[in-house]
């Protein structure tokens, strides 16, 4: 009786606010008691929502067709929102144009790796007590970047490796530190003078557990870094390029990317193959003459074709510091903070 | 008045808040206590004349009571700063607990040899580079994993990066090393190919010189043979491991003469050493590069 009472209850309400309308006709379901009426109620819901949905997109597909048909500009499609193009306004993110930008540029400390002064040459160490799969990493590492030395850590300071390491010409070092038996932390001292990055290290996949993946060469590797906007994210890209040969050598085949996406930067590295690809379109295959189908055959597009070699992981900043690494009176030029996470659409790389 | 036995007796069979007991041994929690133990001797509260060593912000003070500043609990603690040298800290230690009972004195440099030694290593581990451990909110964390999940996924690498490469394929960074579109460039290779195929018809036809590779294998194991036969004859040459030892005398081949059994036994170690000659032309190759 009651969930009758109920049920005639929030029909009487649907009717109140909107009585023509199908969909909504118990659009209350939490006001039912009955757990089983009420996830069938929610059940129905759904259902009507996606046909809604359905129906809405077919009579947007028609009205496209028809406007192509007759020759007229289609309506504009809608672009979805995503956090990426709703993101917070951010005044430093860069303009390639920037005269000061390049200006800066012309005086960092990569200057001379970009004017190829300098070829990268890295020290790779880990914390002071490493498990296995830091050194599987370091490992990797080694694979993928080009002219870098692994030095045991023993029991030097940081501080100290830098003072070596600018002693023996290396223009960079990388410090893996690790938690719980993984690599969550690394360090990248741009040297003589340059700044240090620290990252939170993630979801790292060594090579071999990359379903397919195959084997790197050990030609020069060519560098994608993308969406590095903001002055803070600019100057992490060029502090990132220069860990590489700025010379790839592309009968190599090789690509390693830095992709920054929500500040968050992945790494991947992949060789690649160029190849040609026939154009699947829509009238080649409705009209089967085959003049017409010759025709569509010689309109062919270009793929690139990846294979990952890997490893994966990725990284975010924790903490840019101007100088080499000097935890107690470093300056710092950007650090993470607790407040900065208030708003999902707020970045900084 | 100050009645120390009465005190002592109330604390030992009664209760005492500083009091710690272990099943071997009671300890005493005071500040002013000089050893730590729970006794009568060295309790601060049952011995009206008492004196101890307390460290505040790294020096040292000699703090000594006695009974007659026993109405004053404000001045009740006469205190000495104690120099930061250990012999000449012994020596004021001295000089005020001179009358003093002989246990006090006794534990008091006891006392202030241990805090010295504490103190000494606190100022050399200040000095020391150490590890600092941080915290890791496991809410943040959490957070941190689930939006990089829904970034990564937001990302769409494999398009992000086949873009940029076809990008720098159509700006021409890779130069003349690809030739697109494939087909055409067959084609003008073909064309390129009939034309010379042309050419060289119209050429005279001289008779194809060809290289074939020496067979190095019937001859190394008859060298194997001759060596065996002939007791260590070529031995050295043979470990020389060339073609070219081989090539410079061909005529020793055709010289020896040997019987049908012997060939047959050549024949059956052919099939069986055949791994074993691969390896040796291998071996010096990597013994280079080692070197190297």
């Amino acid at each position: 009786m009651g969930k009758r009472n109920h049920l005639e209850h929030t029909e009487g309400r649907d009717q109140d606010e909107k009585g023509d309308e199908m969909s909504t006709k118990k659009p209350f379901p939490s006001y039912i008691k009955n757990k089983l009426i009420r996830s069938l109620q929610y059940a129905k819901l759904k259902t009507q929502k996606k046909n809604q949905k359905k129906i809405r997109r077919k009579e947007r597909d028609a009205v496209e067709k028809q406007a192509v048909q007759l020759g007229e500009a289609a309506p504009p499609r809608r672009v979805p929102r995503t956090i990426e193009n709703t993101r917070e306004y951010d005044e430093t993110v860069a303009r390639p144009d920037d005269d000061e930008l390049l200006a800066e540029d012309a005086v960092d400390e990569f200057s001379a790796h970009f004017n190829s002064e300098v070829t990268p040459q890295l020290l790779i160490t880990s914390s002071r007590w490493c498990s296995t799969m830091t050194i599987k990493f370091i490992a990797e590492l080694l694979r993928v970047i080009p002219n870098a030395h692994y030095y045991k850590r023993g029991s030097y300071e940081i501080k100290q490796i830098v003072k070596y390491a600018r002693n023996r010409n290396f223009t960079a070092i990388i410090i893996i530190h690790d938690n719980r038996k993984e690599p969550n932390g690394m360090l990248i001292i741009s040297l003589p003078d340059g700044p240090t990055a620290h990252f939170k290290l993630s979801n790292f996949v060594r090579s071999k557990k990359i379903k397919g993946h195959g084997k790197p060469t050990t030609h020069l590797p060519e560098l994608i870094l993308n969406n590095f906007t903001t002055r803070i994210g600019h100057r992490l890209g060029r502090m990132l390029a220069s860990l590489f040969p700025r010379q790839p050598n592309f009968r190599g085949r090789r690509v390693v990317t830095f992709h920054n996406q929500r500040d968050f930067i992945f790494f991947r590295h992949h060789r690649y193959i160029f190849e040609e690809k026939e154009e699947a379109s829509r009238s080649s295959n409705t009209n089967k003459g085959s003049e017409k189908k010759s025709k569509k055959s010689s309109k062919v597009k270009m793929i690139a074709r990846l294979q990952e070699c890997g490893p994966r992981f990725t990284l975010k900043l924790i903490s840019l510091q101007h100088g080499t690494f000097d935890s107690k009176y470093g300056e710092y030029e950007w650090v993470h903070k607790a407040d900065m996470d208030t708003s999902r659409r707020r970045f900084f790389i | 008045m100050q009645h120390d036995e009465v005190i002592w007796q109330v604390i030992n069979h009664n209760h005492c808040s500083f009091k710690a007991r272990t099943q071997t041994q009671n300890f005493c929690r005071n500040a002013y206590n000089v050893t730590g133990l729970c006794n009568r001797s060295s309790c601060p509260l049952a011995n009206s004349r008492y004196a101890t060593i307390r460290e505040h912000e790294g020096t040292l003070y000699l703090y000594m009571k006695s009974i007659e500043r026993a109405h004053m609990p404000k001045d009740l603690w006469e205190r000495v700063k104690l120099p930061r040298n250990y012999a000449k800290a012994l020596e004021i230690i001295d000089k005020y607990l001179e009358f003093w009972p002989k246990f006090l004195v006794h534990k008091n440099k006891q006392r202030l040899t241990k805090m010295t030694q504490y103190l000494i290593r606190k100022r050399k581990l200040a000095l020391k580079v150490r590890e600092k451990l941080v915290t890791m909110p496991a809410k943040q964390v959490k957070r941190e994993a689930r939006r990089e999940a829904k970034a990564e996924v937001a990302a769409v690498l494999d398009k992000a990066i086949e873009k940029e490469l076809l990008q720098r394929l159509q700006s021409g960074t890779y130069g003349d090393i690809y030739n697109f579109p494939v087909k055409e460039y067959q084609e003008a290779l073909d064309k390129e190919e009939l034309l010379e195929e042309e050419e060289e018809e119209e050429e005279e036809e001289e008779p194809a010189v060809e290289y074939v590779e020496y067979e190095m294998e019937d001859e190394e194991d008859l060298e194997d043979f001759q060596t065996y036969t002939d007791k260590g004859e070529d031995v050295e040459d043979e470990f020389e491991g060339g073609h070219a030892s081989d090539r410079s005398k061909p005529g020793k081949r055709s010289t020896s003469t040997w019987d049908e059994d012997v060939t047959d036994k050549i024949r059956k170690r052919k099939k069986k050493k055949a791994h074993v000659e691969i390896e040796y032309e291998g071996e010096p190759e990597e013994l280079l590069q080692g070197a190297v």
